[in-house]
């Protein structure tokens, strides 16, 4: 894949606490990200469950605010959910009252960028492009979670987003499916040419998947290391037999475990 | 060319298996026949008891006299003018309740200050039996057709406004995420997510305001009426004609379950995006 070193995704300092009701007290959940993402890259983020990955995603997309930093996507700075970034979450967020291919409409809906017939075409490419074509009609509970997760991504896809935000989006699948996911997800983000963010607590998919892995410590989050991933870019399932792919996982896992450790202590 | 999903991934997940064509026609209907046997069984034992002189039919009526009741009330035109005026009451009371109750539940599920305002009255009105209300109602109204109107829109409002908003109240986190990750308006995220999320509530909440309209028709016009089922039934039972006050019974019972039919051919239209919602 062609990797142009443009940086499509900036994060400068990125802090965030959330007050605690409980405690009284503000509770630093990050504590200063930096990172770069290259326009087409693919970068995965691994650390230990509770670290605030899925935090820092959400204010990749605007969810959230930031008590100190700044996320610049394309050099602007990120203040709220906009059609340059898109996410893809966890199970069962695709609307059961919607069909597939109204699924997949739903942010040009909400855009009213697009004529409704444009948006209806739109929409099938996408059905397409993700392999559901037949199923455009169907609801989400007709799908098995490997289709499912398939509209969910045509639905971050359709409003043709810069950055694709996706906050584990295979977890709820059963083995089998996901690693066949991982493989379709390569091909559909190649085909869509688009850079992305991808968070996992699966090392195995984050190096399959990634050109660098960046791994968080415990919370509050900093990162910990960005790890390259030299493995040939035209990936399919076998290369997780490869040694560089072992050892690239065992890397990680020590990373980590290291963290998994420091939390325990820690309480 | 189309990323193709492999092959094991295409089968609908459908846990509703199908009986297959196999099984027996016995089998199929079992629930169905077994139901028809039991109410056929209760009205011989009825019409048994009464033949053999078991019970006083003064009492208990039975099946052929309420039958013949019930068609000679039909046949001399003496029901119909009852008949219409308790389907006015609930048309416009039940009618005034939906429109009434469906935007205000949106609006208290919407925005909780006004659910705050309004809360301790519409809790109170819901705890309390509506049908308490009724000698102030017929005070206010008299006993004309607005006090009818009144109880049973007093009854009807409250299961529908409270189901609604809960339904609006509780729509699912992750879809607001969704929609505001899309960058949604208030505005949009009431359209796309809160109304279509309250529907099933909304539903039941129709559904239970139903009975409610019923029992309204019966006890306000039993408590001061000049006409109506319940009037009817009231006047047959001071004057022991058991029989009439029987096909009051079956009226009732049978608007009941016909309209309950009704909401249910309604909500089965929805089950197409809520399968596990069979209530």
């Amino acid at each position: 894949m062609n990797v142009s070193r443009a940086a499509k995704l900036e994060a400068q300092g990125v802090r965030l606490a959330f007050y605690n009701e409980r405690m009284k007290r503000r509770l630093p959940v990050l504590a200063g990200i930096d990172l770069a993402v290259a326009e087409g890259e693919l970068v995965a983020i691994v650390g230990p469950s509770g670290c605030g990955k899925s935090t820092f995603l959400g204010a990749v997309d605007g969810l959230v605010k930031l008590t100190g930093g700044a996320i610049k996507v394309d050099g602007r700075i990120v203040t709220a959910p906009g059609p340059d970034r898109a996410m893809v979450f966890q199970q069962d967020s695709l609307f059961p009252w919607r069909t597939v291919s109204r699924n997949v409409m739903y942010g040009l809906e909400l855009q009213k960028r697009l004529p409704r017939e444009a948006m209806r075409e739109r929409a099938a490419q996408l059905v397409e492009l993700v392999g559901l074509s037949g199923f455009a009609e169907h609801y989400p509970h007709e799908l098995s979670g490997g289709m499912r997760q398939r509209v969910n991504i045509a639905r971050a896809l359709a409003p043709d987003p810069e950055l694709l935000l996706l906050d584990e989006p295979f977890a709820a699948l059963d083995a089998q499916t996901r690693e066949f996911m991982q493989a379709e997800l390569l091909k559909i983000l190649a085909r869509a040419g688009k850079t992305a963010l991808f968070i996992t607590h699966q090392i195995d998919e984050a190096i399959f998947l990634a050109n660098r892995v960046a791994v968080f410590s415990a919370r509050p989050a900093r990162i910990k290391a960005i790890i390259d991933v030299n493995l040939p870019r035209e990936r399919t399932l076998e290369v997780k037999l490869e040694p560089a792919f072992r050892e690239l996982q065992d890397r990680i896992w020590r990373l980590i475990e290291e963290e998994s450790a420091s939390m325990a202590i820690a309480g | 060319m189309a990323v193709t999903p492999a092959d094991d991934e295409l089968i609908p997940a459908r846990d509703d298996a199908m009986p297959t064509p196999t099984v027996s026609r016995w089998r199929r209907n079992e629930n169905f026949i077994l139901g028809l046997a039991s109410v056929i069984a209760f009205l011989l034992f009825w019409e048994g008891s009464v033949a053999f002189a078991l019970v006083n039919p003064l009492f208990t009526s039975s099946p052929s006299r309420i039958l013949a009741a019930g068609f000679e009330m039909f046949r001399d035109g003496s029901i119909y003018p009852d008949l219409a005026v308790s389907a006015e009451e609930f048309v416009l009371g039940y009618g005034l309740a939906v429109v009434v109750g469906v935007p205000l539940g949106i609006l208290m599920g919407w925005y909780s200050r006004l659910n705050a305002v309004l809360d301790p009255f519409v809790n109170a009105l819901y705890a309390t039996p509506r049908i308490a209300l009724m000698p102030l109602i017929i005070i206010w109204f008299g006993i004309d057709l607005s006090a009818k109107i009144a109880i049973i829109f007093l009854s009807t409002v409250f299961p529908i406004l409270v189901n609604t908003m809960t339904g609006v109240r509780t729509m699912e986190r992750d879809f607001v995420k969704v929609a505001r990750s899309f960058g949604a308006s208030d505005g949009q995220l009431f359209k796309t997510v809160a109304l279509p999320s309250s529907v099933p509530n909304l539903l039941t909440g129709l559904r239970l305001g139903l009975g409610h309209a019923l029992i309204g028709i019966v006890v306000g016009e039993m408590y001061g009426a000049s006409a109506g089922i319940g009037f009817m039934m009231q006047t047959a039972g001071a004057t022991f004609q058991t029989d009439k006050v029987m096909v009051g019974i079956f009226i009732i019972a049978a608007a009941g379950m016909g309209l309950t039919h009704v909401l249910r051919i309604i909500e089965k239209k929805f089950d197409v995006w809520r399968p596990d919602h069979h209530v």
